[in-house]
């Protein structure tokens, strides 16, 4: 690989100045394209207005992105240091909603903290890969071959799944399972034993159908045929459609989208927000905004192929991939070909929660970027 | 090791994250450019609304363009309650300037609770326009409240004409299925008379406007294509609005109808039934108490007695048993018969109006005089069938399908029409009875008009309610003053004629010694029709009570048919007086009245062209 030539000169002990000014500054300059992108939806959304969404969220993102810039440049080895920890409390904080949450939009989630509302699950998607890639840094690929040495990240994913599917979000579980999933298979995990595995998650879909919620099981039941609820459940997917659809190539127009702007379309600046997108900007916008997100991500996981400790490794590609579902499940949900599960487009759907999860997701990513020559020591739990 | 294989299967992840990227944007490319059309047109079918313009309904017409039913501006108050914080505040100040009924608040109240919040409440409608100004003043203190001045169906002389027009109201709940205009607010639709028989005709051609509505129904804007509404038509009545002002006011409070006719054209100049109503209540909303008061009245306000009315014409059918007999050649002028009161049929006596007897008599005498006996006589050589003939060819015992509401054929009975409904032989008893008007025979005061008509022409004289110059469409009443003539001999016409000129000249039963020498001559017959059964104990005990002594209901009802000039018929009419008593007394001055004043009226104004339609009466 070239990674000298493609991630700047190997130089390990810089300062804070110098680490900032060599920070990948096109894939930050991308995030901030794509959260412009959504203040512009958000803006026609409320009909050419900056308020309410477009402004609250541009300050939203301003905090967001200097977070993901400190992050970027803490060193690594507290991120290594603070996994396992990050775990413990992200299972701590789904218990504690579990008994003392806010309760909204058909589920437990929240937790009110006077000034902000936490969501759980979404610290517990960066905190199981965090404590994955902790684990499997510790392990030769011998050891992660072997089946025997699942059992801790399998009770690494399955306790916050558990915890979060009775939420219930079973969206936020599916992420967090495929996202583990992925980090398992690149740590080296047998090819055999993940073919089998996936075997059995297919077996075990019966059984999952039988645990859904009613609600649940209505939204898959309606994805599958949308014209059967054509004024419930199906009536948003059918909206959606039309939306992305009547687009056409080049869109009709910055706030010129008569399903938005006629507000025919359901939860418009939250989980649907991409048809609007693309019924304004055509299929041509929501390339382009599928493509900066195609760009961001991958870079991600070639950050991580350009690390040399397996922590950073394993952090930067399993965050990519955790973010990439995001994006998947969403935009694949809003054109139909996915059931809607609730899960919203990080840094375009108005909100904090994903947006914040996606920053801190990124900024570690690009930790693991600046830290890239630091050598971790493999068994060690604090700095190296 | 490690980290072979971990680039490995990141670059494999990465590919795959690729491939679904690249899957989403091909769904996107298959919904926005293969199958782009169909949303856009979905898209379309979600935002654009296609809203109904109320077309102007036509007016109706009076012979002379004057309006007997037309639409003026009413001034009408919304509601549109997401406009305003409190709408019962809002109520209540608009009810210290406009009267609203707590029957209306109830309804109103009923409405801002099912309707969604942007749909304008019809609050009130017909206002005056001092109350409307008032709510235009105080508009700043009333959020929410909408001022709009519309057209509403508008009688100027409703009374008049109301059993002819007939009247608008809103459309049932059937109704509004079967047409789309139905569900706009405020719309009416004929209900009663022309207004519901020529309601297509009438009502013309909705337009459409485009409007772009959001996902709950609210109208943003409106696009262009707008297609105006079409006029209704108009409907020109033959009817002289100042003819049958005249009628209505001569029958004043009786329960009565008249009908004049051209005897030329066969236009209807009058159809006047009494009492009458107002229907721009019935337009507007009628109270149940109005309704009430209107059904309970013996009277019958709502019964158009000119066309629904069936009544014992009494001697007004004497010219029809004097032409049958002449016909049949069992009378000739000459043929004389004595009267002494009374006439012996086995048993039963039957008895002449003239409790004395007439004495000697021949027919023209006998038509003058009404005497019954003569006719008590000739009938005993009759046959009732031949009878019946004869009446239907003047017009009796079938519809003459003017186009009002309810026409009624009357009956003329026959052998056939007894053994069917009483499955009992005729009786000759019952010929005597009916050559007098009596028993079954019923007709209406329309049929007596055109039988007078009948005989007046020599032809067959055909009624109807529209102008021959409406040409402008096909109706079953076109008018058509070609008639054929009568095939009866003409000299037996003269003898019946005669007899009628003589009913108002000296001695005759409808002579009026006051009518200047100067005025047209009129020729016609009177006709007292009676109600009860007068006993033989009546007869022997008191005398035969006269109508004042007896209640309303059982009192004659006085006819009249009449013609004139009687050298050259113009007008016929007939006059019917329910209860009126004697037709001589009561019904014969107001027949003469009204062909006075037709001839007056064609004096004055011949010919004359309706000038404009907007012209206002």
């Amino acid at each position: 690989m070239g990674s000298a030539r493609m991630f700047g000169p190997r130089r390990v002990n810089k300062n804070v100045f110098q680490r900032i000014i060599g920070l990948n500054w096109f894939v930050v300059l991308i995030t901030a394209a794509i959260a412009g992108t959504g203040f512009a939806i958000l803006y026609s959304v409320a009909g050419g207005e900056w308020d309410p969404w477009a402004s609250r969220q541009a300050i939203r993102f301003s905090a967001a992105i200097i977070l993901m810039i400190g992050i970027a440049v803490t060193d690594i080895r507290v991120w290594m240091a603070l996994a396992y920890p990050a775990w413990f409390a992200g299972v701590a904080l789904l218990i504690a909603v579990e008994l003392i949450g806010a309760t909204g939009m058909g589920g437990q989630r929240w937790l009110d903290i006077g000034f902000m509302r936490i969501q759980p699950s979404e610290l517990m998607k960066i905190a199981t890969v965090m404590a994955l890639a902790r684990y499997y840094h510790s392990r030769s690929l011998e050891q992660s071959k072997r089946l025997i040495n699942l059992i801790i990240p399998g009770f690494l994913i399955v306790l916050p799944v558990g915890l979060v599917v009775i939420q219930p979000d079973l969206g936020t579980g599916l992420m967090i399972v495929a996202g583990g999933a992925a980090i398992i298979f690149m740590a080296g995990l047998s090819k055999w034993l993940f073919i089998s595995a996936g075997g059995a998650v297919l077996a075990a879909i019966p059984i999952v159908w039988q645990l859904m919620k009613p609600y649940q099981k209505s939204r898959v039941l309606t994805f599958l045929n949308p014209e059967s609820d054509p004024l419930g459940a199906g009536y948003q997917i059918t909206q959606a459609k039309i939306a992305a659809g009547s687009g056409g190539l080049t869109g009709k127009g910055f706030l010129q989208g008569t399903q938005s702007q006629l507000n025919f379309l359901p939860e418009m600046k939250t989980d649907f927000i991409f048809t609007v997108l693309a019924e304004e900007f055509g299929l041509i916008g929501g390339l382009i905004l599928l493509a900066m997100y195609g760009i961001v991500l991958g870079y991600g996981i070639l950050i991580g192929i350009a690390c040399r400790s397996q922590f950073a490794r394993l952090l930067a590609a399993g965050l990519s991939i955790t973010l990439f579902l995001y994006v998947f499940i969403n935009v694949g949900m809003v054109m139909g070909l996915l059931p809607v599960v609730g899960v919203p487009l990080p840094l375009v759907s108005y909100g904090g929660s994903a947006m914040l999860t996606w920053c801190v997701a990124y900024g570690l990513i690009l930790s693991a970027a600046t830290h890239r020559h630091v050598t971790l020591a493999p068994k060690g739990s604090g700095l190296a | 090791m490690r980290y072979q294989l971990f680039s490995r299967r990141a670059l494999l992840l990465a590919g795959g994250q690729g491939l679904v990227l690249s899957a989403l944007g091909g769904r996107l490319y298959y919904l926005s450019v293969v199958e782009g059309e169909q949303y856009k047109v979905r898209a379309d079918k979600n935002r654009i609304s296609l809203r109904l313009i109320a077309p102007e309904r036509g007016d109706i017409l009076d012979r002379k363009g004057r309006k007997l039913a037309t639409n003026r501006q009413d001034f009408r108050v919304f509601l549109v309650p997401e406009q305003t914080d409190d709408s019962k505040e809002t109520l209540n100040k608009l009810g210290r300037i406009i009267d609203l009924s707590p029957r209306q608040l109830r309804r109103i109240e009923r409405q801002i609770k099912r309707q969604r919040k942007f749909v304008p409440i019809t609050v009130a409608e017909g206002l005056e326009w001092d109350e409307f100004a008032r709510v235009n003043v105080d508009a700043p203190e009333l959020p929410g409240v909408l001022t709009d001045a519309g057209l509403s169906r508008h009688y100027p002389n409703g009374n008049d004409v109301a059993h002819i027009v007939g009247y608008l109201a809103s459309p049932d709940e059937d109704d509004v299925n079967k047409n789309p205009l139905y569900q706009l607010p405020g719309f009416k639709v004929g209900k009663q008379g022309l207004e519901d028989r020529f309601e297509a005709h009438l009502r013309g051609y909705a337009g459409t406007r485009r409007v772009e509505v959001n996902s709950v129904g609210r109208e943003i804007r409106e696009l262009p294509g707008r297609q105006d509404a079409t006029f209704g038509d108009h409907l020109n009545l033959s009817i002289d609005l100042e003819l049958q002002r005249e009628a209505t006011k001569i029958l004043g409070e009786e329960a009565a109808g008249a009908v004049v006719i051209d005897i030329k054209s066969g236009e209807l100049l009058a159809l006047a039934s009494t009492p009458t109503y107002d229907p721009n209540e019935f337009t507007r909303g009628i109270s149940s108490q109005n309704w009430n008061s209107l059904l309970k009245d013996p009277r019958k306000p709502l019964v158009n007695k000119c066309v629904n009315g069936l009544y014992p014409p009494g001697s007004t059918v004497k010219m029809l048993m004097a032409l049958s007999a002449l016909e049949e050649g069992l009378v000739t002028p000459d043929t004389e018969y004595y009267c002494n009161g009374r006439h012996r049929l086995g048993d039963n006596t039957f008895h002449c109006w003239k409790r004395g007897g007439h004495g000697k008599l021949d027919l023209v005498g006998a038509i003058s005089n009404s005497c019954d006996v003569y006719f008590y006589e000739l009938a005993e050589k009759m046959d009732i069938d031949k009878i019946a003939e004869m009446a239907n060819r003047f017009g009796l015992g079938q519809l003459h399908n003017i186009g009002v509401d309810g026409e009624k054929s009357g009956l003329v009975p026959t052998r056939e029409w007894k053994e069917r409904t009483r499955r009992e032989r005729w009786q000759l008893g019952e010929t005597l009875n009916v050559s007098i008007g009596q028993g079954a025979l019923l007709a209406t005061p329309l049929q007596l008009a055109v039988m007078t008509a009948r005989i007046a022409s020599g032809k067959e004289v055909k009624p109807s309610l529209f102008m021959a110059s409406q040409s402008d469409y096909q109706d079953p009443f076109l008018y058509d003053n070609d008639f054929g003539r009568m095939r009866i001999n003409p000299l037996h016409l003269d003898i019946v004629r005669e007899g009628m000129e003589r009913v108002t000249a000296v001695r005759g039963t409808a002579f009026d010694p006051k009518r200047p020498k100067t005025a047209q001559k009129i020729a016609g017959k009177t006709g007292t029709a009676q109600v009860r059964r007068i006993t033989i104990q009546e007869r022997n005990t008191t005398g035969v009570l006269d109508n004042k002594e007896l209640p309303w209901a059982s009192r004659d009802h006085a006819l009249f048919v009449a013609y004139a000039p009687a050298e050259d018929p113009q007008f016929a009419v007939s006059i019917l007086v329910q209860h009126g008593g004697g037709g001589a007394s009561t019904a014969a001055p107001l027949g003469r009245a009204l062909l006075d004043k037709a001839a007056e009226i064609r004096a004055r104004a011949e010919p004359q062209q309706p000038s404009s339609l907007s012209e206002e009466v």
